[in-house]
């Protein structure tokens, strides 16, 4: 009789004890994927996010209000179908709280959906597709890097108003982040009393510009030109061999001569004026401890694809520490995240806007030559730009996304 | 030539269909979504053996189908808020249609130049998906596309439920595939494949039976492809770039040409290696090529193709006469 006792009893209490798991999860890591592209074309890309957001974390000692960080790095392998695939990984297997990073717009087009699905907090931190906060904005994520029209917008009216430029021919890589861009800055510009006068859109891959560099109509007043990663590498030089650089000053996308490719460049480059929600030049003491940390750690100046990911790890930092570290508390955490503001990231001071994305500071850059490197000299700044620029965001929505034929080439 | 089924491979296919009908319960979701990938890219790659294994045609455009059949879903779906038993007909319909037209062209060739045509009609499709903006969405890709509602009592936006949808839609290819491999049309393609002029002597009308045999692996693929951007919800142009097309016959070549259940493996291995080794080490591409080379090295006639060969030499008795 008392052994059956004894027995239940125990039976009980193994219950009992086995009971409160969630509460023992509570204490556990607090568990962020990261998705980036390790291999192919976009590696190099990938490894600069990835080293931001660990340089992040290392620095806080990979604790968070308390609880310990564990990141699982997955490769989207530059394919949106592999990202899903990786993304239904850390949703459904490695159950982590928040996933960040993606580079490639089809990539964040092809998460968004499945993100509210799983309702996973998610931080877009490099992929600039303009309506992933615009027209088709995802409830649960945020974004810390930037729209791709976003920079253009305050620049188009700097080109017609400082640079005195009126004629301009745009040559942007034919997707939509090259439509986005030169949408952006081509509606500000003709709105300043600009006029562009040609658009050339080589595709995707053109290794020889030559052709496009031929059309160029030689009485405009400046190229703008969207080009990255590896086109970003050849275009200049073939600009200068051209012996257009002489005759057509180049200005152009942020990407077009962003500290990625800035190393790979020579003198050919000196002169761009590109805008950018980063420059490594930029002279605030944050920054510079942020290059300095960030070059004895990997070797290399870092450029905006690093920024936005080391932006994006102190964001959902912020974010966990605003809900005492509680981020199984989803509602709440995605409220926080949305709720973060940052006055000093190395690129300057950072909120979001109502549809999650960063209002923040864009700088207009000039490529000089500093102790014999390349840098993006900062020459104007343009602070608390919101992706609407100075536009109603209701009638800026109103009108469709930038594309190839939007806005219209009136002056061509 | 090599019967469809050896003894005993009944058995195994059994046994296989089996296993896929109890393994849900047994494996984590992530490892089931694996699994539902591995089904539909099996579909593709049996299909591409229709050509490649069976008839000896080394195809580089065979993404072209599939990603028809996922863009026929995708737009569909998302403008026209189009159904299963609209999009499954209508993708495989335009896959086949342009498998009809492709086939015109490519079957003028055989060998490189057969390869050759297949891949520049293989990327103009692409170019097509990448290009044509206000049908596709370009590079971008069309994204939230619906689970199918087939009215039964499962939603099928659920993990379980639509691997059961892949698993039927896998078993229903593999029959339709086996019957036709094992009709006396599928026996005169492999007739075609050992020797054409011979084929021609008998009488056969030999390029009829190549673009027939052609057409109907552009319709399954069209078919996986309707599955694939069902179980995305997106499909976008990387699906039916050239790599896609490659991967494939990668699967194919790895399985076992002309073994339909060998490119099933095949595509089988690839997905779990891509997917899941990746998790491990970020240099799984090494791994994936060591098994590509170890394929061709040890085993040229692919995984199942091996185990053919080897179940023939062992087996004691004189061999069964091969039709």
């Amino acid at each position: 009789m008392n052994k059956k006792l004894i027995v239940s009893l125990s039976v009980v209490a193994a219950l009992v004890m086995s009971g409160p798991r969630s509460g023992r999860a509570q204490k556990g890591p607090i568990k962020l994927g990261f998705l980036t592209q390790m291999t192919g074309g976009g590696a190099a890309v990938g490894k600069d996010m990835s080293n931001g957001f660990m340089m992040y974390l290392e620095e806080i000692g990979s604790q968070i209000a308390g609880r310990k960080v564990e990141v699982i790095i997955e490769d989207t392998q530059g394919d949106p179908a592999a990202a899903l695939t990786k993304l239904r990984k850390l949703a459904e297997s490695d159950k982590v709280h928040a996933v960040a990073g993606i580079f490639l717009a089809n990539e964040g087009y092809a998460l968004a959906p499945k993100v509210d699905e799983y309702q996973m907090p998610t931080v877009w931190a490099v992929v600039s597709a303009d309506d992933l906060t615009q027209r088709k904005p995802t409830k649960w994520a945020v974004r810390t890097g930037w729209t791709s029209s976003q920079p253009n917008h305050p620049f188009g009216d700097y080109v017609v108003r400082t640079l005195g430029y009126k004629k301009v021919v745009t040559i942007a890589m034919d997707y939509a982040f090259g439509w986005e861009q030169v949408g952006g800055f081509q509606r500000t510009f003709e709105e300043a009393g600009g006029q562009v006068v040609q658009k050339l859109w080589p595709p995707l891959g053109t290794t020889d510009f030559g052709p496009y560099l031929a059309q160029i109509k030689r009485d405009a007043d400046a190229v703008f030109a969207v080009m990255v990663a590896a086109s970003s590498l050849r275009f200049p030089k073939q600009y200068q061999d051209a012996g257009l650089k002489a005759r057509l000053p180049l200005i152009g996308g942020g990407t077009t001569f962003d500290e990625f490719v800035l190393p790979s460049l020579g003198d050919e480059a000196i002169g761009a004026i590109t805008p950018l929600i980063y420059s490594a030049a930029i002279d605030t003491p944050v920054n510079k401890r942020f290059v300095k940390e960030f070059r004895t750690k990997y070797g290399k100046v870092p450029g905006y694809y690093a920024e936005a990911s080391y932006t994006a790890a102190r964001w959902i930092s912020e974010g966990a520490k605003a809900v005492g570290g509680n981020v199984e508390d989803k509602d709440k955490f995605l409220a926080a995240l949305r709720k973060v503001e940052v006055s000093d990231a190395p690129r300057g001071p950072i909120k979001l806007d109502a549809y999650g994305n960063p209002i923040q500071t864009i700088y207009v850059r000039k490529v000089e030559k500093k102790d014999g490197e390349l840098w993006n000299t900062v020459i104007q700044t343009f602070p608390s730009v919101s992706q609407f620029w100075k536009y109603k965001p209701e009638e800026f929505l109103k009108q469709p996304v930038y594309d190839r034929n939007y806005p219209a080439c009136k002056y061509c | 030539m090599r019967p469809a089924l050896f003894s005993g491979q009944r058995v195994v296919v059994a046994i296989i269909f089996f296993l896929l009908l109890i393994s849900p319960p047994f494996l984590s979701s992530f490892l089931l979504t694996l699994l539902t990938q591995a089904l539909i890219y099996a579909i593709l790659a049996m299909s591409l053996d229709i050509i490649l294994g069976y008839t000896g045609l080394a195809s580089l455009g065979h993404a072209a189908y599939f990603g028809l059949g996922a863009y026929g879903v995708g737009i569909l779906a998302t403008r026209h808020g189009a159904g299963f038993w609209i999009t499954l007909p209508v993708g495989v319909l335009l896959a086949v249609a342009v498998a009809a037209i492709f086939g015109l062209v490519a079957l003028r060739a055989t060998g490189v130049y057969f390869l050759m045509i297949t891949l520049a009609l293989g990327m103009v499709v692409w170019g097509l998906a990448h290009r044509w903006v206000t049908m596709t969405q370009g590079d971008n890709g069309i994204s939230a596309i619906p689970r199918p509602d087939l009215g039964l009592p499962w939603s099928l936006a659920h993990s379980v439920p639509f691997y059961y949808f892949a698993l039927a839609g896998f078993f229903i290819s593999f029959w339709i595939l086996l019957v036709i491999v094992r009709s006396p049309f599928g026996r005169s393609l492999v007739g075609i494949r050992e020797s054409e002029s011979r084929m021609r002597t008998l009488g056969y009308h030999v390029w009829l039976h190549k673009y027939i045999g052609f057409v109907i692996a552009g319709g399954f693929a069209g078919f996986a492809g309707v599955l694939w951007a069902y179980y995305n919800g997106f499909v976008s142009p990387a699906d039916l770039q050239l790599a896609t097309s490659v991967e494939v016959l990668l699967m194919v070549a790895l399985g076992g040409r002309g073994t339909l259940l060998g490119p099933a493996l095949g595509a089988t291995i690839i997905v779990f290696l891509k997917n899941l080794v990746s998790v491990y080490t970020h240099r799984w591409l090494l791994i994936l090529g060591a098994v590509y080379i170890a394929t061709i090295v040890y085993a040229p006639e692919g995984v199942v193709g091996a185990v053919i060969q080897w179940a023939r030499r062992t087996r004691t008795g004189p061999l069964r006469s091969e039709a």
